[in-house]
Protein backbone atom coordinates (compact mmCIF):
# COMPACT_ATOMS: atom_id res chain seq x y z
CA UNK A 1 0.00 0.00 0.00
CA UNK A 2 1.57 3.53 -0.80
CA UNK A 3 1.29 6.46 1.28
CA UNK A 4 -1.98 7.84 1.72
CA UNK A 5 -1.71 11.21 0.24
CA UNK A 6 -5.01 12.57 2.33
CA UNK A 7 -2.70 12.83 5.24
CA UNK A 8 -1.73 16.43 4.20
CA UNK A 9 -3.56 18.48 5.42
CA UNK A 10 -5.88 16.13 7.68
CA UNK A 11 -5.96 17.83 11.26
CA UNK A 12 -4.51 15.73 14.01
CA UNK A 13 -5.55 16.40 17.84
CA UNK A 14 -3.20 17.60 19.87
CA UNK A 15 -0.51 14.97 21.96
CA UNK A 16 -1.90 14.14 25.38
CA UNK A 17 0.81 16.44 27.95
CA UNK A 18 4.33 15.40 28.20
CA UNK A 19 5.88 16.63 31.25
CA UNK A 20 10.20 17.04 31.23
CA UNK A 21 11.34 14.81 33.86
CA UNK A 22 14.90 16.03 35.06
CA UNK A 23 16.17 12.31 35.20
CA UNK A 24 15.10 11.99 31.14
CA UNK A 25 16.82 15.29 30.52
CA UNK A 26 19.99 14.01 31.93
CA UNK A 27 19.57 10.91 30.09
CA UNK A 28 19.01 11.81 26.74
CA UNK A 29 21.88 14.28 27.69
CA UNK A 30 24.24 11.38 28.73
CA UNK A 31 22.93 9.57 25.38
CA UNK A 32 24.06 12.30 23.16
CA UNK A 33 27.50 12.95 24.67
CA UNK A 34 26.52 16.12 26.13
CA UNK A 35 28.05 16.97 28.84
CA UNK A 36 27.57 20.55 30.02
CA UNK A 37 26.86 21.07 33.46
CA UNK A 38 23.46 23.31 32.87
CA UNK A 39 21.81 19.54 31.86
CA UNK A 40 22.67 17.17 34.91
CA UNK A 41 23.02 19.97 37.49
CA UNK A 42 19.95 22.48 38.60
CA UNK A 43 22.34 24.77 40.37
CA UNK A 44 24.07 25.29 36.69
CA UNK A 45 21.10 25.56 35.08
CA UNK A 46 19.51 28.73 37.22
CA UNK A 47 23.12 30.15 36.73
CA UNK A 48 22.16 30.71 33.51
CA UNK A 49 18.39 31.92 34.43
CA UNK A 50 16.58 28.51 33.66
CA UNK A 51 14.19 26.65 36.47
CA UNK A 52 16.15 23.49 36.50
CA UNK A 53 18.16 21.21 33.91
CA UNK A 54 17.87 22.26 29.96
CA UNK A 55 17.58 19.64 27.21
CA UNK A 56 20.51 19.55 24.58
CA UNK A 57 18.41 21.07 21.42
CA UNK A 58 17.94 17.75 19.59
CA UNK A 59 15.87 16.72 22.39
CA UNK A 60 12.68 17.96 20.63
CA UNK A 61 12.68 15.04 18.92
CA UNK A 62 11.15 12.91 21.71
CA UNK A 63 8.16 15.48 21.21
CA UNK A 64 8.18 14.63 17.24
CA UNK A 65 8.50 10.68 17.88
CA UNK A 66 5.01 10.83 19.95
CA UNK A 67 3.46 12.66 16.90
CA UNK A 68 4.94 9.86 14.49
CA UNK A 69 2.86 6.95 16.41
CA UNK A 70 -0.03 9.00 16.08
CA UNK A 71 0.80 9.65 11.81
CA UNK A 72 1.80 5.45 12.18
CA UNK A 73 -1.57 4.74 14.10
CA UNK A 74 -3.57 6.52 11.95
CA UNK A 75 -5.66 3.92 9.58
CA UNK A 76 -4.63 3.47 5.80
CA UNK A 77 -1.70 6.09 6.70
CA UNK A 78 0.20 3.18 4.37
CA UNK A 79 3.20 3.93 6.51
CA UNK A 80 5.00 1.18 8.38
CA UNK A 81 8.08 1.89 11.32
CA UNK A 82 10.39 -0.74 9.68
CA UNK A 83 10.41 1.11 5.84
CA UNK A 84 10.84 4.66 7.35
CA UNK A 85 14.23 5.80 6.80
CA UNK A 86 14.98 9.30 8.02
CA UNK A 87 16.39 11.49 5.28
CA UNK A 88 16.02 14.96 6.82
CA UNK A 89 15.78 16.48 9.99
CA UNK A 90 14.85 20.19 10.79
CA UNK A 91 14.45 22.41 14.22
CA UNK A 92 13.25 26.33 14.73
CA UNK A 93 13.24 27.04 18.48
CA UNK A 94 11.94 30.15 20.80
CA UNK A 95 13.54 28.69 23.63
CA UNK A 96 15.45 25.67 25.19
CA UNK A 97 13.14 22.84 26.89
CA UNK A 98 13.55 22.63 30.74
CA UNK A 99 12.84 19.88 33.24
CA UNK A 100 9.37 20.44 34.74
CA UNK A 101 8.11 21.59 31.08
CA UNK A 102 4.29 20.68 30.10
CA UNK A 103 4.75 20.32 26.14
CA UNK A 104 1.91 19.55 23.67
CA UNK A 105 2.93 18.74 20.22
CA UNK A 106 0.27 18.97 17.11
CA UNK A 107 1.20 17.26 14.22
CA UNK A 108 0.61 18.43 10.59
CA UNK A 109 1.52 16.82 7.20
CA UNK A 110 2.65 18.87 4.71
CA UNK A 111 3.97 16.84 2.14
CA UNK A 112 3.57 13.44 0.40
CA UNK A 113 5.67 13.50 -2.38
CA UNK A 114 5.92 10.14 -4.98
CA UNK A 115 9.11 8.87 -5.65
CA UNK A 116 9.68 5.57 -7.69
CA UNK A 117 8.04 3.19 -5.60
CA UNK A 118 8.56 5.26 -2.32
CA UNK A 119 7.26 8.63 -0.79
CA UNK A 120 8.84 11.59 0.61
CA UNK A 121 6.78 12.38 3.62
CA UNK A 122 7.45 15.86 5.34
CA UNK A 123 5.66 15.66 8.83
CA UNK A 124 5.68 18.98 11.05
CA UNK A 125 5.16 19.00 15.02
CA UNK A 126 4.69 22.07 16.02
CA UNK A 127 5.47 21.97 20.48
CA UNK A 128 3.72 24.71 22.97
CA UNK A 129 4.19 24.77 26.52
CA UNK A 130 1.54 24.71 28.81
CA UNK A 131 1.03 28.59 28.46
CA UNK A 132 0.49 27.70 24.72
CA UNK A 133 3.73 29.70 23.71
CA UNK A 134 5.97 28.16 21.26
CA UNK A 135 8.52 26.18 22.25
CA UNK A 136 10.21 24.42 18.94
CA UNK A 137 8.84 23.31 15.66
CA UNK A 138 10.41 20.00 14.47
CA UNK A 139 10.55 18.96 10.42
CA UNK A 140 11.61 15.39 9.49
CA UNK A 141 11.27 14.53 5.74
CA UNK A 142 10.77 10.48 6.03
CA UNK A 143 11.28 8.02 3.01
CA UNK A 144 8.69 5.66 3.16
CA UNK A 145 8.57 2.45 0.96
CA UNK A 146 5.65 1.36 -0.24
CA UNK A 147 4.43 -1.70 2.36
CA UNK A 148 3.95 -4.15 -0.72
CA UNK A 149 6.95 -3.35 -2.52
CA UNK B 1 28.72 42.66 18.00
CA UNK B 2 30.02 39.35 16.92
CA UNK B 3 32.23 37.11 18.80
CA UNK B 4 32.66 34.57 15.48
CA UNK B 5 34.75 34.77 12.78
CA UNK B 6 34.24 32.84 9.33
CA UNK B 7 36.78 30.07 9.26
CA UNK B 8 36.52 29.81 13.02
CA UNK B 9 36.15 26.14 14.21
CA UNK B 10 33.98 26.80 17.89
CA UNK B 11 34.12 23.33 18.54
CA UNK B 12 35.28 19.70 17.87
CA UNK B 13 35.73 15.94 19.21
CA UNK B 14 35.61 12.83 18.41
CA UNK B 15 33.01 10.35 19.96
CA UNK B 16 33.53 6.08 20.12
CA UNK B 17 30.48 4.79 19.61
CA UNK B 18 29.38 1.03 20.71
CA UNK B 19 26.57 -0.76 20.55
CA UNK B 20 26.06 0.17 24.27
CA UNK B 21 25.52 3.80 22.93
CA UNK B 22 22.83 2.84 20.39
CA UNK B 23 20.93 0.91 23.48
CA UNK B 24 21.36 3.84 25.66
CA UNK B 25 20.47 6.44 22.88
CA UNK B 26 17.10 4.15 21.77
CA UNK B 27 16.31 4.44 25.27
CA UNK B 28 16.68 8.21 26.40
CA UNK B 29 15.05 9.19 22.69
CA UNK B 30 12.27 6.29 22.83
CA UNK B 31 13.62 5.19 19.21
CA UNK B 32 13.08 1.62 19.01
CA UNK B 33 13.67 0.95 15.66
CA UNK B 34 15.09 -2.67 15.60
CA UNK B 35 18.13 -1.60 12.84
CA UNK B 36 19.93 0.01 15.69
CA UNK B 37 20.45 -2.84 17.93
CA UNK B 38 19.47 -6.33 15.92
CA UNK B 39 21.99 -7.41 13.20
CA UNK B 40 19.15 -9.99 11.78
CA UNK B 41 16.40 -7.40 11.55
CA UNK B 42 19.46 -4.96 9.69
CA UNK B 43 20.15 -8.11 7.59
CA UNK B 44 16.70 -8.58 6.88
CA UNK B 45 16.24 -4.74 5.29
CA UNK B 46 19.24 -5.27 2.86
CA UNK B 47 21.33 -2.81 5.51
CA UNK B 48 25.02 -3.01 5.40
CA UNK B 49 24.75 -4.11 9.67
CA UNK B 50 23.16 -2.14 12.60
CA UNK B 51 23.21 1.72 11.70
CA UNK B 52 23.68 4.56 14.41
CA UNK B 53 20.15 6.35 14.64
CA UNK B 54 20.51 9.39 12.49
CA UNK B 55 19.42 11.41 15.27
CA UNK B 56 22.30 10.26 17.54
CA UNK B 57 24.79 11.87 15.28
CA UNK B 58 23.36 14.90 14.59
CA UNK B 59 22.33 14.84 18.42
CA UNK B 60 26.28 14.86 19.08
CA UNK B 61 26.98 17.26 16.13
CA UNK B 62 24.38 20.37 17.22
CA UNK B 63 25.65 19.46 20.81
CA UNK B 64 28.79 20.69 20.47
CA UNK B 65 27.44 23.85 19.13
CA UNK B 66 25.30 24.03 21.97
CA UNK B 67 27.80 23.21 24.84
CA UNK B 68 30.65 25.07 22.90
CA UNK B 69 28.23 28.51 23.10
CA UNK B 70 27.13 27.96 27.11
CA UNK B 71 23.52 28.16 26.55
CA UNK B 72 21.50 26.30 23.84
CA UNK B 73 19.06 29.58 23.94
CA UNK B 74 21.64 30.80 21.44
CA UNK B 75 20.56 28.03 19.11
CA UNK B 76 17.91 29.19 16.72
CA UNK B 77 17.43 26.80 14.08
CA UNK B 78 19.22 23.52 13.10
CA UNK B 79 19.16 20.87 10.30
CA UNK B 80 20.35 18.09 8.30
CA UNK B 81 20.14 15.48 5.80
CA UNK B 82 21.09 12.56 6.62
CA UNK B 83 23.12 11.13 3.55
CA UNK B 84 25.42 8.32 4.27
CA UNK B 85 24.63 5.66 7.68
CA UNK B 86 27.18 5.04 10.29
CA UNK B 87 27.65 1.57 10.50
CA UNK B 88 28.33 0.35 14.72
CA UNK B 89 30.21 -2.89 14.53
CA UNK B 90 29.42 -5.65 17.05
CA UNK B 91 33.52 -6.10 18.19
CA UNK B 92 34.85 -2.92 17.52
CA UNK B 93 32.06 -0.42 17.14
CA UNK B 94 32.68 3.38 15.60
CA UNK B 95 34.35 6.07 15.25
CA UNK B 96 33.30 9.38 14.52
CA UNK B 97 34.63 13.18 14.08
CA UNK B 98 32.59 16.06 14.60
CA UNK B 99 33.97 19.82 13.50
CA UNK B 100 31.89 23.09 13.78
CA UNK B 101 32.91 25.85 11.66
CA UNK B 102 31.63 29.29 11.65
CA UNK B 103 30.42 30.00 7.75
CA UNK B 104 28.74 33.50 7.56
CA UNK B 105 28.05 36.32 10.43
CA UNK B 106 25.53 38.55 9.85
CA UNK B 107 24.18 41.57 12.45
CA UNK B 108 22.07 39.05 14.35
CA UNK B 109 22.51 35.37 13.20
CA UNK B 110 26.07 33.19 12.57
CA UNK B 111 25.32 29.88 10.27
CA UNK B 112 27.42 27.19 11.72
CA UNK B 113 28.45 24.35 9.24
CA UNK B 114 28.45 20.99 10.91
CA UNK B 115 30.58 18.11 9.24
CA UNK B 116 30.51 14.66 10.96
CA UNK B 117 32.91 12.43 9.33
CA UNK B 118 32.99 8.61 9.81
CA UNK B 119 35.41 6.03 7.75
CA UNK B 120 36.71 8.93 6.39
CA UNK B 121 33.09 9.98 4.68
CA UNK B 122 31.06 12.72 5.04
CA UNK B 123 27.75 11.55 6.43
CA UNK B 124 25.39 14.60 6.99
CA UNK B 125 25.10 17.14 4.37
CA UNK B 126 23.94 20.70 4.97
CA UNK B 127 23.98 20.23 8.46
CA UNK B 128 23.87 23.58 9.74
CA UNK B 129 22.79 25.74 12.72
CA UNK B 130 21.81 29.27 13.00
CA UNK B 131 22.74 30.72 16.45
CA UNK B 132 22.03 34.14 17.97
CA UNK B 133 25.52 36.39 17.85
CA UNK B 134 25.73 37.32 21.31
Amino acid sequence: MPVNPELVGRAFPPTAPYLVGREKVREFARAVFADAPQHVDPEAARALGYADVVAPPTFAIVMQDITLQQMLAYPESGIELSRIVHAEQRFRYSRPIVAGDELVATLSVAGVRAMRGNAMVTMEAEVVDADGAHVVTTTSILLVGDSDA
Amino acid sequence: MSDFTVGQIIAERSVHLTRESLVRYAGASNDFNPIHYNDDVAAAVGLPGVLAHGMLTMGIAVGIVSDALGDPARIAECGVRFTRPVVVDTETGADIHVSAEVASVDDETARIDLTVRFADTSVLGKAQVRVRVS
